[in-house]
């Protein structure tokens, strides 16, 4: 098995406040994003498709096709805008970077099956010093 | 999931293996070995496994971890020598013996219930890497 990654980046911002914490536990937790109004990030996505190059094509997948699709379902949905305020479900689930990249799992991954590769894996880069994998599991 | 920070430190080390000769020293680490060490700007990659609260959002408090990772590792590298200021050091400074001892020192104390550390990942330079732990594929299959 070959894995292929395409990288894409939008600029968003966020807060990160949960009402179920007080106060002092929102800053402990989100530190200084916990701030009332939300400040942003230039985020960083790399899509990694698992599959066998087609022995026509010499290709596991059409990377312009991918392009589209994560341009389609994430970049349009979330460049440019406020999480908290403009992309559900984040007006009512915390923007993390780990609830962040589990929503554009849940908006690639079925656009991402073709005959010979699946989506593997997502790596969200929320800075150069913090980023997640995810790869669909449920718990 | 998998969520990792990363943390940057700079020391000094010199790569000489006392139970080699001279030659066979120079002859392996090349200029690791000139007799008064040299310097890295070191990125070190922490990963951790969990799952993401589902009030919080959050698999580890990442402050947290910061505060740990600066107690256990930081401030024991960060403009140290590897060599001799290092208590606890176990071999030839490579950044592989690095990668182990950082893995042992973080899993000595481990405070997170939440997450469990899953790869260690060390950028000597530009160009070199060094990788102790799982890849995301790895982690997958063994599920």
């Amino acid at each position: 098995m070959m894995l292929i990654t395409r990288r894409a980046e939008f600029s968003a911002s966020h807060r990160c406040y949960s009402s179920s914490l007080s106060e002092e536990q929102n800053l402990d937790l989100y530190g200084e994003r916990a701030s009332s109004h939300g400040h942003g990030h230039n985020y960083v996505l790399e899509v990694t498709i698992d599959g066998e190059p087609d022995p026509v094509t010499g290709m596991i997948v059409d990377l312009k096709l991918v392009k589209d699709i994560i341009n389609e379902r994430v970049i349009e949905l979330m460049d440019h805008r406020h999480l908290n305020h403009e992309v559900p479900p984040f007006d009512q689930v915390v923007p993390t970077v780990e609830n962040v990249a589990r929503e554009i799992w849940k908006l690639l991954q079925p656009g991402l099956q073709f005959k010979n590769a699946n989506l593997s894996n997502i790596r969200l880069y929320e800075t150069n010093d913090l980023y997640v994998d995810y790869a669909g599991e449920i718990s | 999931m998998r969520v990792t920070r990363v943390y940057r430190f700079s020391a000094s080390h010199r790569l000489h293996a006392d139970s080699l000769s001279g030659e066979q020293n120079a002859e392996l680490y090349g200029k690791c070995n000139n007799p008064y060490g040299h310097g890295h700007d070191y990125a070190i990659h922490i990963s951790v496994r969990g799952v993401p609260h589902s009030n919080t959002g959050r698999v580890l408090n990442v402050g947290a971890l910061d505060r740990y990772v600066t107690e256990r590792l930081l401030t024991a590298y960060d403009h140290n020598d590897l060599n001799r200021d290092v208590p606890g050091f176990v071999g030839v400074p490579t950044t592989e013996n690095l990668a182990i001892d950082s893995d042992r020192r973080l899993r000595d104390a481990w405070p997170f219930d939440t997450a469990e550390l899953e790869r260690v990942f060390i950028q000597e330079t530009g160009r070199n890497s060094f990788e102790l732990g799982k890849s995301p594929g790895e982690a997958r299959k063994k599920k």
